[in-house]
């Protein structure tokens, strides 16, 4: 009897420290809900890291993602990484992120992506990032990025294919 | 009389089938085993790998002869690389954790595509946050532009409006301990497949 409650409590703390799905966080401005906003974790003299988004507009007009700013960085800019044969490639988007009305966005790794370029310390899994984002139409939004490990996949979503 | 005739017919047709058979096996011996078969992929395409002369995360030049005698899984990236260098190094830490003791025979080399920006220094700080055997190589350009070139693989500086980045290839080699290529494997590859060619380096 002991050992079962010491393998339930056990099996508790296993799973209270698995790094599964963080507590969802959104936030909303306007028409647009912004879901659960993450960075990766940089590994020490890392100039650069990534942020992860949703971005879903329920209201009837086109929006666009501009941009932003961060605390933790010097710029935070919206970039696409690619691949084809073999080659990884990364571009500015310098256009932003188009979200059509009703349409939901995701900006995860190995897509288009925020990245926080020239970074003024290391982005630790487990802290959070402060920072504003522009939209066209609906304008600045404050949201905190959670850091999360550095292999960090986004979580599946449904009707989402990952690649 | 009929009947002869058609024992002639079926006679005849017999000898045609089996002419046709025996010339289609003998075509395909020519083809596959005989003087007529194509040369192997191994024997024409040019070869990957080869001896590269760079700089550790520690300021000491090594070439590819020190590696010898164990398999490597290579690999070229930069530090200012966001998501492809991080990915791969965590994959590559993740593989040889699950392979266990016999992973330590395996040599893991991130070459960088960016000697401008990654120097020993960089590279030892960035290295700190993932397998501890991973080796970091820089060097002069022209150093880095040679291993490129044996690994057949690529880099292209790409300015941008603050700097640059750089364009690479995203595949590990995964090398045999006589330092002639076996297999790759490619970026986006699923664990079960990667680690499967990782074990045939380590046979
Ligand atoms: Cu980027």
């Amino acid at each position: 009897m002991n050992r079962l409650v010491m393998g339930a409590v056990a099996a508790a703390l296993s799973f209270a420290q698995f790094p599964t799905v963080a507590s969802a966080h959104d936030y909303a401005v306007g028409s647009l809900k912004i879901g659960h906003p993450w960075a990766r974790a940089t590994p020490p003299a890392a100039k650069v890291g990534g942020g992860y988004l949703k971005i879903e507009n329920s209201g009837t007009a086109p929006d666009r993602l501009l941009g932003g700013t961060t605390e933790a960085a010097a710029r935070l800019e919206i970039h696409e990484s690619t691949f084809t044969d073999g080659i990884a490639r990364m571009r500015e988007k310098t256009e932003g992120v188009a979200v059509g009305p009703g349409e939901t966005v995701e900006l995860r790794p190995n897509a288009i992506h925020l990245m926080l370029v020239d970074l003024k310390g290391q982005l630790k899994q487990g802290d959070t990032v402060k920072a504003s984002l522009r939209f066209e139409r609906a304008g600045p939004v404050e949201v905190e990025f959670q850091v999360q490990g550095i292999g960090a996949q986004p979580q599946a979503t449904p009707g989402h294919a990952t690649h | 009389m009929p009947i002869l005739k058609w024992v002639r017919y079926g006679a005849w047709s017999a000898v045609a089938i089996v002419s046709f058979v025996s010339a289609a096996i003998l075509l395909g011996w020519w083809r596959v085993e005989g003087p007529g078969r194509a040369a192997t992929v191994g024997q024409n395409a040019p070869a990957i790998g080869g001896p590269f002369t760079l700089v550790n995360q520690a300021g000491k030049t090594v070439t590819d002869r020190e590696f010898r005698g164990k398999p490597m899984a290579v690999f070229f990236g930069f530090t200012n690389c966001p998501e492809v260098c991080p990915t791969t190094l965590v994959q590559m830490a993740n593989l040889t954790k699950q392979i266990g003791p016999s992973a330590d025979q395996l040599q893991v080399l991130l070459i960088t595509v960016d000697p401008e920006r990654d120097t020993p220094e960089q590279l030892a700080l960035y290295l700190q946050s993932f397998d501890p055997r991973v080796v970091g190589l820089t060097g002069s350009r022209e150093q880095v532009d040679a291993a490129l070139k044996a690994y057949k693989g690529y880099a292209k500086k790409v300015p941008t409006d603050n700097g640059y980045t750089m364009d690479h290839s995203a595949s590990v080699y995964l090398m045999r301990a006589d330092g002639s290529f076996r297999t790759m494997i490619d970026y986006h590859e699923e664990d079960a497949s990667a680690l499967a060619k990782i074990r045939m380096v380590l046979e």
